[in-house]
């Protein structure tokens, strides 16, 4: 062994290190490839090595050609052999190069959850810290199942360094893992008053970005980050908490009325521009959200505008970028307060940046109104001919037409100046977005009938020019617009004046150097157009030149016949022997026109994009339903290696059962969605043929080939739009003036036709009469379509599953798995594996049960809202309640007491997890109070323990009520779970320690889950006095049966310092470690609390005496139990037995034992009447088990225990407890 | 949520990649030369955010490197601007006077200094002084075993 060391130590000192690599990459420029490979020989040979340092070293160069592009994916198990290093300094190149490389199709990561758990309870916070930075790369939800739990304890550890890394990662494990996060969010509640405010922002983070994807669940949150929000000087927390705000005002609109004040105020007073931004943004969520039936906020509004008129006028190109950003929000709610900056916004189309320009783009869009229009498209045309580069170009072609077509061409009063628009951007050199002008071409055509005429005349003109539009050929070219002329001049060939001329122009040579499919079109129209011409003539009686066109026809169609385009040469030659046949029938004088007039018979009208999607499936029948009897299962298995459509027939078939219910059915089509929706092949259905052809990848690639023309590109004789603009004027003025003589005699008849979608016309705009008499056809939709629209949601997004009620209390089968020793498996035996079992039979019926549970709170709260004052039982409607009251801003001095009532009944209840929030509500509480000053809050600031004892007085007098509710209650046996849900987070029934008049300490004790002679002691120090509390230390005169931790090298009578320093006061939180032997007696230990006070007139030093009190409960770890194991246990006969009995007790069943659930750390078994048997489990794996009886006036409790000493001293905390009540 | 920070040179030589979402090798080779090649192509006097699929990129050049953020739709630019602030001076702090070279040849480093400024795509620790003293505790470990290694065994 030692020869090998040394044979390693010398083997390295020829081994290239990182260093030496980076240097000989750099020195081989020429041949790097080679030269890497030749390294990666060696470090292959390296890896062979037995000496874990050369691992290392090798990993870590591997690390350096990751990421250099090379795949190390091969060694992918040396490097998890060098994570599983000892050392630091190995273990932390190990988890560098697996987060750098592992994703979650390495298989080798299964291997590593052991190891990972290992690193993460290790005592060197370091280790713990650089396993959680890798987990956070490459954690899979197998990991995440595994670890969740071992993570959410290290959410409590004692280092602030390893508790804030793990809040963070719990985000990640949420999002592979989401089960995992209603356990634990009582516990990240909990870090959002860490004393450490690296923990603190952590978990804000953490809960906002939970609360971004799924606002509604952490609606209950916001008085708590309200005052967060109000406290904190923090920027990057800050930022994190307005932007939370902003994703919970939509839902709340009583939130943001709250909000508008404070944030105005940081929008004042701040100087840090990404608040200041955050703000802006908040604030104008909120105003949307207020929009509504809210008083206008427009100082609010101004306040953001005037804000954001400064960034976008600021020369930081990124200010002015988001300036126009944030504007672009305002502008959907308060388009006047932005309207009104219109010359910054046009302004910035002059800019060198883009981005910039861009985005003032998306800003004109939203601004036009019936009155601008024109005069903004008309600067958007000036852009056009400067812009320098295509894609900026084709971006503002786009929103031209955007812009023109918004909202079902609401703003257009002309449609001649629109087409004359389309007509101009044709000229458009190396446009890409010919098929967009084609389309609106087709669609305004279409649609407004009294532009045909018009439309026709300039389409004819396009046609006639076909030369200048020709040359660029390329797909999506400009080109695509003489598919909208051709098609135009076709279908509505009535209106065309030179109906000759067109026709000579579409039957050119020219003409088949077009794409096929414009070429198809031509074909097509032309007979229309000959039609159109033969009818006339013939109308005319001037056969000859009937004859003469059909003659034409004939010479030029062949040239189509001959076309490569299949499409083309099909039509073509169809229509060659249709027209053939009618020369022939003409030789004989037959008058032919109204026969092929007839063929074109008919109005096209418009179809809507969603008609196919709204037809409903007809009565009776079944998509889903076989039309054939598909082939049986031994059928398909005889072939099924032939092809794969057998197969998946196969797998039909073995889904099928000879009855299917509706539920399965509307399974099954849920199911087929989701494949259909991850099926790359499958189209899905988009808004519109057109958006899809433009998707089409690789188009926007083909490198345009740009062309330049000396000659202007001015297409003779066509108009310009410009003149539109005057004429318009002069329009809009002399309506005015005719207005003005005949005031009431308008004419709103026209006004009356228009079918608009949703016309959403302002009282001004609404003076401005259109040009036209405009008719626009509405899109047609199928008879009885289905009004509602889908919900397109993508049902791959990963955040949905994160879409969970987090008020709701736990239910047992939500526990996080945990991964327990060995050894305490062995304890626990037999029951273990029957509880296991147990376990699964179980869940199905847990399922159930919730399901019930759930439609039962939907018909209470619909109870509930009839009746004014009324108890409630859920925890989760008072929370609604709560929430409802800390936003009213009317005084409430009535509802007040009951509030605080309330929310100890339901704490006491349903124990733990809710006690905890009992505990925020009461702060919050307090806090609204101060909010409105209407309430003397002295009153209310009481100390903790004695509001305890009030409410437990005032449970007395509710009790009454409360045993009526448990009558109500079915009497059937309640399983475990059902009251005592949750055995992981702390406990948090604070007692008092000690208190003088400059600090009150109190403190609670929880058992350490993972080692068994453990137990951690929280202590919630607060500063009573004015004066600064620092240099805190804590020292206990340890027994010999309970020690301290103290850091290693400390003696013991060294105090623990205290991590923090108290400000007047404020509060905060600090755990202490105790390592116990034995467990079966209370202990009691002496202590100190030694700490500086600093004031004006200087710094005193102060102590304080305690006694730190362990009860035997502490010792007690919540453990469910199931009742088979129960019974196996209490069959065993290893158990002692002891009683006792209570008398005068008045309280109900369910709160007493609650109380014994709370304060003593069991959780019910089964409960029959007033009868229920319970379980609880020491941190040294004693079994206790209890049977409570209730008497008249008495309870009885019977108790079991591996140890009698324990169970002794057990029952007589129980008895103490109980004589309170 | 951050997505994914780059390092890269003027050159377009990649010099570091953090990835907080777990992807495919082939598909991290392509997004970084997709998005290098859409940051160099910008001008220098343009804004430091471009929209990119469904991400925003967030970007800042600091002497001959590139630092490029991706971030999500809502999240903050300007946040993420001092994010990259705050990386260049821990970078600075820690090295003294950062340069390329040292991040090239300490690249670790700085792959261990970003892990104790950002954990899974968020910033864990605003305090400079609290995450450099983070990374100088780590280093102190790593030295001493380091020399104890290379003592020699006999």
């Amino acid at each position: 062994m030692a020869l090998k060391m040394v044979k390693g130590s010398i083997d390295r000192m020829f081994d290239k290190n990182l260093q030496d690599l980076v240097r000989g990459i750099r020195n081989h420029k020429e041949d790097e490839a080679k030269y890497i490979s030749q390294c990666i020989d060696e470090i292959k040979q390296e890896l062979k090595q037995d000496n874990i340092a050369v691992k290392a070293n090798a990993v870590c160069k591997l690390t350096y050609l990751q990421m250099l592009g090379y795949d190390i994916s091969w060694a992918a198990f040396n490097i998890i052999e060098v994570m599983s290093a000892s050392k630091f300094t190995f273990k932390r190149i190990g988890y560098l190069a697996a987060s750098q490389c592992f994703h979650e199709g390495t298989d080798v990561i299964m291997l590593t959850t052991n190891q990972i758990r290992k690193d993460l309870s290790s005592p060197n916070q370091y280790d713990t810290g650089v396993a959680l930075t890798g987990l956070s790369c490459f954690v899979t939800p197998d990991l995440a199942r595994d670890l969740a739990n071992d993570i959410m304890t290290l959410m409590s550890h004692t280092k602030p360094y390893i508790r804030k890394k793990a809040v963070l990662i719990m985000y990640k494990v949420f999002l592979k893992y989401p089960e995992s996060l209603r356990p634990a969010f009582p516990r990240l509640k909990e870090k959002l008053e860490d004393p450490d405010p690296g923990v603190q922002s952590a978990a804000v983070n953490v809960i906002c970005e939970l609360a971004r994807r799924n606002p509604k669940n952490y609606l209950s949150l916001a008085p708590l980050f309200f005052k967060l929000m109000t406290s904190s000087t923090n920027n990057w927390v800050l930022i994190k908490i307005i932007k939370l705000f902003g994703a919970l005002t939509p839902l709340e609109p009583r939130l943001g009325k709250k909000l508008i004040e404070p944030l105005t105020n940081l929008i004042h007073s701040t100087s840090a521009m990404s608040l200041l931004y955050e703000c802006v943004n908040t604030v104008i969520a909120v105003l949307i959200s207020l929009s509504s039936g809210m008083p206008n906020h427009s100082a609010s509004i101004q306040l953001c505008v005037q804000k954001l008129r400064i960034l976008i006028e600021d020369s930081d190109q990124n200010l002015k970028y988001l300036g126009l950003l944030a504007m672009s929000k305002i502008l959907k709610t308060h388009p006047k307060s932005v309207q009104s900056h219109k010359d910054l916004i046009l302004q910035c189309l002059d800019d060198k940046d883009e981005s910039i320009r861009l985005r003032a783009l998306d800003l004109l869009y939203g601004m036009v109104s019936k009155k601008n229009l024109m005069e903004i498209v008309k600067k958007l045309m000036i852009h056009v001919d400067k812009a320098e580069g295509t894609t900026y170009r084709d971006e503002l072609l786009t929103k031209i037409i955007d812009i023109c077509s918004q909202s079902n061409y609401q703003y257009i009063t002309n449609f001649e100046w629109y087409i004359s628009i389309l007509v101009e951007l044709t000229r458009l050199e190396g446009t890409r977005h010919g098929h967009l002008i084609a389309a609106q071409m087709l669609d305004v055509a279409i649609r407004v009938k009294a532009i045909r005429k018009f439309a026709v005349s300039q389409m004819a003109m396009l046609l006639d020019n076909a030369h200048l539009l020709a040359s660029n050929t390329q797909r999506n070219g400009i080109c695509e617009v003489l598919y909208a002329a051709a098609w135009i001049c076709g279908e509505f060939s009535e209106h065309l004046e030179e109906a000759n001329q067109t026709l000579e122009a579409m039957l050119r040579p020219k003409v088949t150097t077009l794409p096929g499919h414009i070429q198809a079109v031509y074909v097509q129209n032309m007979v229309k157009l000959y039609a159109s011409i033969l009818q006339q003539k013939e109308q005319a009686g001037d056969k000859e030149a009937a004859q003469e066109i059909t003659q034409l026809m004939i010479e030029r169609l062949p040239q189509f016949v001959q076309s490569a385009d299949l499409e083309v040469q099909e039509r073509a030659s169809c229509i060659l022997q249709l027209i053939k046949y009618i020369q022939k029938l003409q030789a004989k004088e037959v008058p032919v026109a109204e026969e092929v007039i007839a063929l074109f018979a008919g109005e096209l009208n418009p179809v809507a994009p969603k008609a196919q999607k709204k037809v409903p499936v007809p009565e009776g029948l079944d998509l889903d339903a076989w039309i054939n009897e598909p082939p049986s299962d031994s059928e398909s298995e005889d072939e099924k290696p032939k092809t794969i459509f057998h197969e998946e027939e196969q797998r039909h078939s073995r889904h099928r059962q000879p009855e299917i219910d509706e539920e399965e059915l509307a399974r099954r089509r849920e199911a087929r969605k989701q494949e259909q929706a991850n099926n790359p092949f499958y189209i899905k259905s988009s808004p519109s043929p057109q958006k899809r052809y433009q998707d089409t990848p690789g188009v926007e690639h083909i490198p345009v080939v740009q062309i330049d023309l000396s000659v202007p590109l001015k297409v003779p004789g066509m108009p310009m739009s410009d003149q539109y603009v005057k004429l318009e004027e002069e329009r809009r003025h002399k309506q005015k003036l005719e207005k003005d003589k005949k005031k009431k005699k308008q004419k709103k008849e026209k006004r009356g036709k228009h079918h608009r979608h949703n016309s959403l016309h302002t009282e001004s705009e609404e003076d401005i009469a259109p040009a036209h008499h405009v008719d626009i056809i509405t899109e047609e939709m199928p008879e009885n379509a289905l009004p509602s629209d889908e919900d397109d949601k993508d049902p791959n997004d990963p955040y949905k599953a994160l879409d969970i009620d987090l008020d709701k209390p736990l239910a047992d089968s939500e526990k996080l798995p945990v991964q327990r020793h060995r050894n305490v498996e062995t304890l626990k035996s037999p029951d273990s594996e029957a509880a296991l079992v147990e376990k699964k039979s179980k869940k199905p019926k847990k399922k159930e049960k919730k399901h019930k549970e759930k439609e039962r709170d939907k018909g209470k709260k619909k109870e509930k809202e009839k009746k004014v004052v009324e108890e409630e039982e859920e925890e989760e409607e008072k929370k609604g309640e709560d929430l409802d009251f800390w936003l009213s801003t009317a005084p409430a001095p009535a509802p007040a007491p009951q509030a605080q009532s309330e929310p100890a009944l339901g704490a006491a209840v349903v124990a733990e997890p809710q006690e905890v929030k009992k505990e925020e509500r009461e702060e919050r509480d307090d806090e609204e109070e101060e909010d409105e000053g209407k309430q003397k809050s002295s009153k209310h600031k009481k100390k903790k323990h004695k509001k305890e004892k009030e409410e437990k007085s005032k449970d007395k007098k509710k009790s009454k009520k409360k045993s009526h509710h448990s009558e109500e209650e079915p009497p059937e046996s309640v399983q475990n779970g059902t009251l005592e849900d949750e055995p992981l987070p702390p406990m948090s029934s604070y007692r008092l320690l000690a208190e003088n008049p400059f600090i009150k300490m109190t403190y609670d004790i929880q058992g350490n889950l993972q080692n068994d002679s453990q137990v951690t002691v929280s202590v919630i120090f607060e500063n009573k006095s004015t004066s600064f509390l620092k240099s805190m230390e804590l020292n206990v005169l340890d027994s010999l049966n309970t020690k301290m931790l103290r850091p290693e090298g400390s003696s013991v009578h060294d105090g623990i310092p205290v991590p923090f320093q108290l400000p007047p006061g404020i509060s905060n939180e600090a755990q202490f470690v105790f390592t116990l032997q034995s467990i079966i007696m209370a202990q009691k230990l002496k202590g100190t609390l030694s700490f500086i006070v600093k004031n004006d007139e200087g710094s005193t030093h102060e102590k304080l005496d305690f006694k730190l009190h362990f009860s035997c409960a502490s010792y007690l770890i919540t453990t469910p139990c199931y009742s088979d194991a129960f019974a196996k246990l209490l069959e065993s006969g290893d158990l002692h037995m002891s009683s006792i009995k209570v008398d005068g007790i008045s309280i109900s069943f369910q709160h007493l034992l609650a109380k014994i659930c709370f304060h003593h750390h069991f959780s019910v078994v089964e409960r029959v009447d007033s009868c229920a048997s319970m379980y609880s489990r020491s941190i040294q794996g004693h079994h206790v088990c209890l049977l409570v009886k209730k008497g008249e006036n008495s309870v009885s409790i019977d108790g079991k225990c591996n140890d009698s000493t324990l169970l002794s001293n057990l029952l007589d905390e129980m008895k103490e407890t109980l004589s309170k009540c | 949520m951050i997505h994914f920070i780059l390092l890269f040179s003027r050159q377009g030589k990649l010099r570091l990649q953090k990835w907080y979402t777990t992807l495919p090798d082939k598909e991290k080779k392509k997004i970084i030369r997709e998005i290098v090649q859409i940051i160099l192509s910008r001008n220098q006097k343009t804004s430091s955010f471009v929209d990119w699929k469904d991400l925003k990129l967030v970007y800042k050049r600091y002497a001959s490197l590139y630092f490029c953020c991706a971030i999500e739709d809502q999240d903050n630019e300007l946040l993420t601007l001092e994010v990259v602030h705050r990386y260049v001076e821990l970078l600075d702090k820690y090295f003294g006077n950062v340069c390329e070279l040292d991040i090239i040849f300490n690249f670790e480093k700085a792959y261990f200094i970003l892990d104790e400024f950002i954990i899974g795509g968020e910033v864990q620790e605003t305090s400079k002084k609290i995450a450099v003293k983070a990374i100088e505790d780590c280093d102190m470990l790593q030295e001493t075993v380091e020399e104890y290694m290379n003592k020699p065994a006999f």
